[in-house]
């Protein structure tokens, strides 16, 4: 799945990163928890997310996250925005709550990673 | 050693929006050494949740980072309130975050076992109302 793919599936705009649409997504975590983000560890992934702080570019730069989307009709600010641009991180918005917008994506073949184990 | 490059940074206290600068700058100097991405990857990982528990629960302190051929190795140092019990702290779910931290994303309790999983090697020390060291090894090869 593209970026482009989820972009349309979500009914999601773009904030940051209409230039890598093409990129390939294989996997997908959805949380407001950054460390239960960290604790999840693929390659090429989207995260979807209701928290819009700094903080979330930032956890998506150390795990190379190419793909953030924002529930809930989120925007991020300026400083925000210009992270993601220097991280060549999309930014998505779509008006899906979480449970929805991982829901519709799951539906059509973008799974998680395995089970949580310590 | 001539191959090795010790790296210092100051993380600053309760400046919640600069946390992570320090593991973004060694994230992008290990990027151009040309370290293998899932190294960079657990030594990013690793070294910000350790930086962002100097800012939310203690007042910032210093991290050294020395890279050599072999290994990766991080030292978080703190003068924090010390953590009291580093068993129970390092339990998944164990975490004394206030709720504002929890808005913020952050106070799941995670912290310390990613910090455990993603590192080779790792050893607290820590001493009630003198500070926190956290000592961090990543191995540049497998
Ligand atoms: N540098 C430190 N100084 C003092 N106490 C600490 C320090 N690091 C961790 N702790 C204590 O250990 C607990 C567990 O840390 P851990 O990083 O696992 O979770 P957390 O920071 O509370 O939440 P999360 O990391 O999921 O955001 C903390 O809640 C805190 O009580
Ligand atoms: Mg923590």
């Amino acid at each position: 799945m593209t970026i482009d793919n989820i972009k349309e599936i979500l009914g999601a705009s773009y904030i940051v990163g209409e230039e890598w649409k093409d990129r390939e997504v294989h996997t997908a975590c959805g949380s407001d928890m950054m460390s239960d983000v960290l604790a999840f560890m693929k390659d090429q992934s989207v995260l979807l997310t209701g928290l819009c702080n700094l903080q979330v570019i930032r956890t998506c730069e150390m795990m190379d996250i190419i793909c953030i989307v924002f529930v809930r009709g989120k925007l991020p600010d300026d400083a925000m925005i210009n992270m993601a641009k220097e991280k060549e991180i999309a930014i998505l918005s779509t008006g899906h709550r979480m449970f929805s917008a991982c829901g519709v994506l799951y539906e059509k073949g973008l799974t998680g990673g395995p089970t949580y184990r310590e | 050693m001539s191959d090795t490059i010790t790296m210092t940074y100051e993380v600053p206290a309760d400046d919640f929006t600069r946390a992570g600068e320090a593991s973004s700058n060694v994230k992008s100097k290990l990027k151009k050494m040309g370290v293998d991405p899932d190294i960079i990857r657990k030594v990013s990982i690793a070294m910000y949740e350790g930086e962002i528990n100097m800012v939310i629960h203690a007042c910032g302190g210093t991290i050294d980072v020395i890279i050599s051929p072999e290994e990766i190795e991080m030292i978080l140092k703190d003068q924090g309130p010390g953590i009291e019990n580093i068993e129970l702290a390092m339990q998944a779910g164990y975490s004394t975050a206030p709720d504002n931290i929890r808005t913020l994303g952050f106070g799941a309790g995670m912290g310390l076992p990613n910090m455990k999983k993603y590192s080779d090697e790792m050893n607290i020390e820590s001493v009630l109302g003198v500070g926190t060291t956290v000592t961090m090894k990543v191995k540049m090869f497998e």
